[in-house]
């Protein structure tokens, strides 16, 4: 457990390094979050009421959804992984007493989570600050802000035992870039990254509850909005669990079955 | 104890031939060919041996030390490194052996060399007094003192490969690996590394198994040579064994003064440029001395210089023999 640990320090305090980063992601994602609450302001001042989240429910799931950004956007991946798989150089990867699995995961983990703690405290509070219903409110009471912190655990790795499987799939691509933006535009719709899962047709969303994508980042801040809550919190919570457990033994089954036949490229 | 027994391995590799259509084609069908890149190799290697592993590029050098160290997985065969087969053992095998590859790194680039190496004293869970004393040690013998504190990206080819050896070394291994590892050093490094890796050897009887391209690595470091070529064994003995199997040959070079060389039986002029000239004697017939003595006594010679067949020279002429 320490040697993933120290992995997990390494790779964390080298993401903090990344100063000037960070000060230009704050700045996008504020000109990001602005602009999409301006847009939903616009529609809602002509029939807000048929609208299936409030005004101020938006605006704080909007507010999390970019101070969490690098926790969540499905378009990140860390190329050194698919450098090392391309290039061969996963060779001393292999010369470790590590399972790899658990090195990519803990990897994938240290770089989202040093990223979004250079930018989730800015963001929080100075959305927080913004007037009403511009800006983020507090959870309704203190039983949704602990069932989101739960949440927001598990969707952080439902998310990562997801991207997993794009990383193992470059073992069987040559290049893994076809497969990367399917699974991209896949993830960021059906996550509730464009559009807030409410706000998709009632057919539909059945379905997409049901999918992984929607135990990533939609669980977690439509708890914290109060959208969701009580036994639909929980049952929520319960299916995250679910995807974690899938994800997670598929992606260590494929992961042991491509070492079985890894040809390590060059050299 | 190394000891690997009738190992094959086979890549299955796309081809087709230039062009768009054929492109188009191959859209379709693909074609493959099949590589044979082991073909029924077997040696035993024993502890605290240093053994030079030797060949062509393409030979199969670098899919034995893959096998070898865990990562690739025979078609057939048997390979038993301390008790372990190490693809079925992997995680208790590698931390057994050292491994560099010399075309490619294991520092984390963007941070300083030392905290790879701390990473690597966790990964490999070594005790803390013990790393200290390791670390001293290596920094001391490959000179990085000064280095150990940039990161990786900062440094020279020649100090990162000095900081890769160390870091394939902090966990004492019993068994080191190394592929390439002076590949693009120059002469400075290159010797520090050798100094290094003979050091390694006859101190901590480190088994040490080392591929390269560089001839004078291996005469300076290898009693004994492994040769592959085309995935086969080709030779396996010692240096001075090759050496005398093969070289019949031998050049002397002679700067003289006067018009022409002359020669007995069993030398030939490569060429003579009036002062100059390069002769290919026979050491089957003719010994050195024999001949020396010939064209000192028929000439006044102002310089002479010996030069055998390189150890390239030896592999060409074995693969004639062996018609592959």
């Amino acid at each position: 457990m320490k040697k993933y640990l120290s992995f997990f320090r390494i790779r964390f305090t080298a993401g903090l390094q990344y100063r000037a980063a960070a000060w230009a992601g704050i700045a996008t994602q504020f000109a990001w979050g602005g602009m999409t609450i301006l847009m939903y302001w616009a529609f809602y001042q002509n029939g807000g009421n048929s609208f299936p989240m409030t005004f101020p429910e938006l605006s704080s799931y909007i507010w999390m959804q970019q101070a969490f950004l690098a926790m969540f956007m499905a378009w990140f991946f860390d190329n050194e992984i698919f450098e090392s798989i391309t290039s061969g150089n996963i060779a001393y990867e292999l010369c470790r007493p590590c399972d790899i699995y658990t090195m990519w995961f803990t990897k994938n983990m240290a770089i989202r989570l040093s990223r979004m703690m250079l930018r989730c405290l800015p963001i929080l509070l100075v959305s927080a600050f913004l007037p009403a219903p511009f800006n983020i409110t507090l959870p309704s009471d203190w039983l949704s802000g602990i069932l989101f912190l739960i949440s927001v655990i598990l969707g952080f790795l439902v998310l990562i035992s997801f991207s997993m499987l794009i990383y193992i799939s470059a073992f069987y691509t040559i290049s893994p870039m076809g497969i990367r933006i399917l699974a991209t535009s896949v993830t960021e719709f059906f996550a509730g990254a464009i559009i807030p899962i409410p706000f998709f047709p009632e057919a539909v969303q059945p379905i997409m509850y049901a999918l992984p994508f929607a135990s990533m980042q939609n669980t977690p801040f439509l708890i914290y909005t109060g959208h969701i809550g009580g036994i639909e919190a929980l049952q929520s919570i319960a299916l995250q669990i679910v995807w974690f457990a899938v994800l997670l033994t598929v992606g260590r089954i494929l992961m042991r079955r491509a070492l079985r036949k890894v040809v390590v490229q060059g050299g | 104890m190394i000891e690997l027994k009738n190992i094959n391995k086979t890549f299955k590799v796309a081809k087709r031939n230039a062009g768009f259509s054929e492109a188009v084609k191959a859209l379709f069908k693909k074609e493959y060919t099949y590589i044979h890149a082991l073909q029924d190799v077997s040696f035993t290697i024993g502890d605290g041996e240093m053994v030079g592993y030797i060949g062509p590029n393409g030979a199969g050098k670098s899919s034995t030390i893959k096998i070898m160290s865990g990562i690739l997985t025979p078609d057939s065969g048997e390979c038993i490194i301390n008790g372990r087969t190490p693809w079925k053992d992997r995680i208790s095998h590698v931390k057994d052996i050292g491994v560099v590859f010399g075309q490619r790194s294991q520092l984390w680039w963007d941070v300083p060399v030392i905290d790879s190496f701390e990473l690597i004293r966790d990964i490999y869970k070594v005790e803390d007094t013990e790393y200290k004393k390791t670390l001293s040690r290596l920094i001391e013998l490959l000179n990085i003192s000064e280095i150990v504190r940039t990161p990786a990206r900062q440094l020279s080819l020649g100090q990162r490969m000095r900081c890769e050896i160390a870091a394939s070394l902090l966990h004492g291994p019993k068994i080191l690996f190394l592929d390439e590892p002076t590949i693009g050093l120059d002469a400075v490094s290159k010797i520090a590394v050798r100094e290094f890796i003979k050091t390694i050897n006859r101190e901590n009887k480190t088994t040490v198994i080392l591929t390269t391209h560089d001839m004078q690595d291996i005469e300076a470091l290898t009693e004994r040579i492994l040769m592959i070529g085309k995935g086969r064994i080709l030779l396996d003995g010692s240096l001075t064994e090759l050496k005398t199997r093969n070289s019949t040959h031998k050049t002397l070079t002679v700067d003289y003064s006067g018009e022409k060389l002359p020669v007995s039986e069993h030398m030939t002029v490569a060429k003579d440029m009036g002062g100059h000239a390069e002769i290919i004697i026979d050491t089957a017939f003719l010994t050195v001395s024999q001949a020396i003595s010939h064209i000192s006594s028929m000439v006044e010679v102002k310089d002479i210089s010996v030069t055998g067949e390189t150890v390239d020279e030896m592999v060409v002429s074995l693969y004639k023999e062996f018609e592959i």
